[in-house]
C-alpha cells in the first residue's frame, strides 16, 4: 500500500504536477487557506515551505495540517536549519500521526540570507542524513537506536540542482540522496531546458521521479533580485530580457507565459516526470499557468 | 593559533569604569601573532586609554602594562604574583582562555576581556586571518582532503555541497569559497573521489561533552589529577 496519495500518483506514471505555498508571516492564515482551496484540486500535491530563504514564518507543519484539513495533499518541506535531530524526529512523528504522508528533505538556506541573521544555525543533520533519519524511523527505531511505539511511513523526496554551475559535486550528492531513499526530486528552478535534458540523460538511470522546478518570475527586476539574493538561482539574461520587453504592468503575464511555455515543452516532450511550480508570492496564478500549459484538464 | 580582535575602545572604557588601577596585560603567543594583544597592542591601548581619559575629562584611572609569554598557563601567571597588590583589575589582552586562567589564579581580582576571541585559524596574508578548525573533537580531515567542512562550510554539513553554491562561492558570503567545491576539487586531484561518494552519518556531538577535558595517559597512569 502506498504511504500517501502522492505516492500512488508517483507509482501511476502520470505527468506529475506539484506546487508550493509559502505560509504567511503572522497568524492570519486566511490568504493561505484561499490559495489551498484554489490549488488543491489542480495539482497532485502542495508543498508548504519551511521558513523559505531563512525568513521566519508560520510553520510548514501547520501549513500542511491546513492543506490536509481543506482536502488537499500536502508535502512537508523540512529543513535542517532550525531543528536538531530530536526536534526533526518529533515533527516527523507528529506529521505522520496527522496524516501527512510526504516529506521533502532539505538542508535549508543559510541563516545569513534571512531575516534573523543573529540566530543560531542548527544543521545537526544535512539533507542526506535527514533522508536516512526517516528510513530509520520507518524501521521502528529513532536515530538514538531506541524502539518506537508506532513507526511512521512516508513518501520521501529531495531536491537537486541541474543548473548548478559546477554540476559534478551536485550529482554525487544526488546519488547519495537516491541511495538514502529519496523517491522523488523537485529540482531547483530550471530556466534552460537544455540543462534539464542533459540532467535527465544522466538521471534516467535511477528509479526516481524528477519534477522540474519552474519559478514564475513577475518582472525583470525580480529576476535580477533573485540572481543577486537567492541561493543557487541564476536566471539567464535571455529570460530577463524577455521579461523586460513586456508591456508596462504585464510582467507577471509574461512570467506566466514563460513558465507555461517551459511546462508545455516538458510535458509534450516528456523531458521528465512532472513539474513543480514555484510562484513565489503569486500562488493565485498557478491555475492560469496550468491552463496556459494545457495541463488543467489532466488534473482537474 | 587562536585569533581575536581587540574590543572597541569605548567598550573597554565602559568596562574599566569602576576600577582605578588597571593592569593592561598582553599575551606573547597567539595574541601577538594576530595583532590583537601582544606587547605592541598593549602599549597602543595604554596610550589610547590615557589620551581618551585626558580628552574626555572623565575617569581617574592609572594604567600599568605588562606582557606575559602566555596567559593560559598558571606558571606564567605566577610571575605576576608580586604585582597584583596595588591593582583593582586586570584588563587582559589574552584570549578567553587567558582571561579565565587569570580569574582562576587571582580570585580576588576582576579579570576583564580586552579582546573578542574569534576562532582558530591561520595568517592568510599580513593582517588577514582565516578560520580553519572548530575543535570539534572528531577530526575527519583524512576524508575531506585536508579541508574542514565543519569549519569552512557555513552549514558544517558532511555529505557534499548544498545547492546554494554559485561560482564556487558560498551562499552566505560571496567572498567565501564553498568548502565542498574545494574538497571535491582536491579529492579529484588526489584521485580519491570515492571519499566524496561515501555516506557520512550524523555527527557525534557527544564525542567529548562540554566543557571538554583531555587527561593524558601518563597522568592517568600515575594518578595526578586535580579532579
Amino acid at each position: 500500500m502506498a504511504n500517501s496519495l502522492f505516492e500512488e500518483k508517483i507509482n501511476s506514471n502520470g505527468f506529475l504536477v506539484t506546487t508550493e505555498i509559502g505560509p504567511p508571516k503572522g497568524a492570519d492564515v486566511s490568504e493561505m487557506v484561499h490559495h489551498i482551496d484554489l490549488l488543491r484540486d489542480k495539482v497532485d500535491a502542495i508543498n508548504v515551505t519551511d521558513h523559505q530563504s531563512s525568513v521566519m514564518r508560520f510553520p510548514s507543519l501547520g501549513g500542511c495540517l491546513l492543506v490536509k484539513e481543506r482536502g488537499g495533499e500536502p508535502i512537508l518541506q523540512m529543513t535542517c536549519r532550525d531543528r536538531n535531530r530530536l526536534a526533526l524526529q518529533a515533527d516527523l512523528l507528529m506529521a505522520y500521526s496527522r496524516g501527512i504522508g510526504n516529506v521533502l528533505c532539505l538542508t535549508g538556506d543559510s541563516i545569513d540570507v534571512g531575516d534573523h541573521k543573529e540566530a543560531k544555525p542548527v544543521f545537526d543533520a544535512d539533507s542526506v542524513q535527514l533522508l536516512k533519519m526517516i528510513k530509520t524511523l520507518e524501521s521502528g527505531t529513532d536515530v538514538g537506536g531506541n524502539d518506537l511505539k508506532g513507526a511512521p511511513e512516508f513518501c520521501v523526496g529531495a531536491t537537486v540542482h541541474p543548473e548548478a554551475d559546477f554540476i559534478e559535486p551536485q550529482l554525487v550528492k544526488f546519488e547519495k540522496k537516491v541511495t538514502a531513499g529519496a523517491q522523488f526530486f523537485q529540482t531547483q528552478g530550471i530556466f534552460d531546458l537544455a540543462s534539464l535534458r542533459r540532467f535527465m540523460q544522466y538521471a534516467s538511470q535511477f528509479d526516481v521521479k524528477i519534477l522540474a522546478g519552474i519559478i514564475v518570475l513577475a518582472s525583470a527586476g525580480m529576476a535580477r533580485y533573485m540572481n543577486k539574493n537567492v541561493p543557487g538561482i541564476t536566471v539567464p539574461q535571455a529570460v530577463i530580457d524577455e521579461l523586460a520587453g513586456a508591456e508596462k504592468g504585464k510582467g507577471l503575464q509574461k512570467g506566466i507565459e514563460i513558465a507555461a511555455r517551459s511546462i508545455k515543452t516538458i510535458s509534450d516532450e516528456n523531458l521528465c516526470h512532472g513539474v513543480h511550480i514555484m510562484a513565489v508570492g503569486n500562488e493565485g496564478i498557478v491555475p492560469d499557468i496550468l491552463d496556459a500549459a494545457g495541463l488543467d484538464a489532466v488534473h482537474s | 593559533m587562536i585569533v581575536a580582535e581587540q574590543k572597541p575602545l569605548e567598550e573597554i572604557r565602559r568596562m574599566i569604569t569602576p576600577y582605578n588601577r588597571v593592569l593592561i596585560l598582553g599575551c606573547g603567543t597567539c595574541m601577538t601573532v594576530c595583532d590583537a594583544g601582544g606587547e605592541r597592542e598593549v602599549s597602543f591601548l595604554h596610550n589610547a586609554l590615557r589620551l581618551a581619559q585626558v580628552k574626555s575629562g572623565t575617569g581617574n584611572h592609572t594604567f600599568s602594562e605588562y606582557t606575559l609569554k602566555r596567559q593560559c598557563d598558571t606558571e606564567f601567571l605566577d610571575l605576576l604574583a608580586g604585582r597584583t597588590y596595588d591593582l583593582d583589575a586586570i584588563l587582559s589582552l589574552g584570549c578567553g582562555i587567558g582571561v579565565q586562567t587569570i580569574a582562576e589564579r587571582f580570585p580576588g581580582l576582576p579579570a576583564l576581556p580586552g579582546v573578542n576571541t574569534s576562532f582558530m585559524g591561520v595568517t592568510k596574508e599580513s593582517g588577514v586571518w582565516d578560520e580553519r578548525c572548530a575543535a570539534c573533537g572528531d577530526c575527519r580531515l583524512e576524508e575531506t582532503a585536508g579541508i574542514c567542512p565543519i569549519t569552512r562550510c557555513t552549514k558544517g554539513i558532511l555529505n557534499g555541497p548544498c545547492a546554494g553554491t554559485k561560482n564556487g562561492k558560498c551562499e552566505a558570503n560571496q567572498d567565501m569559497d564553498c568548502a565542498w567545491i574545494l574538497i571535491y576539487k582536491r579529492l579529484e586531484q588526489l584521485q580519491q573521489l570515492e571519499k566524496m561518494r561515501r555516506y557520512y552519518p550524523l555527527r557525534n556531538f557527544g564525542t567529548i561533552p562540554r566543557p571538554k577535558r583531555i587527561v593524558s595517559k601518563a597522568v592517568t597512569a600515575i594518578g595526578v589529577n586535580d579532579g
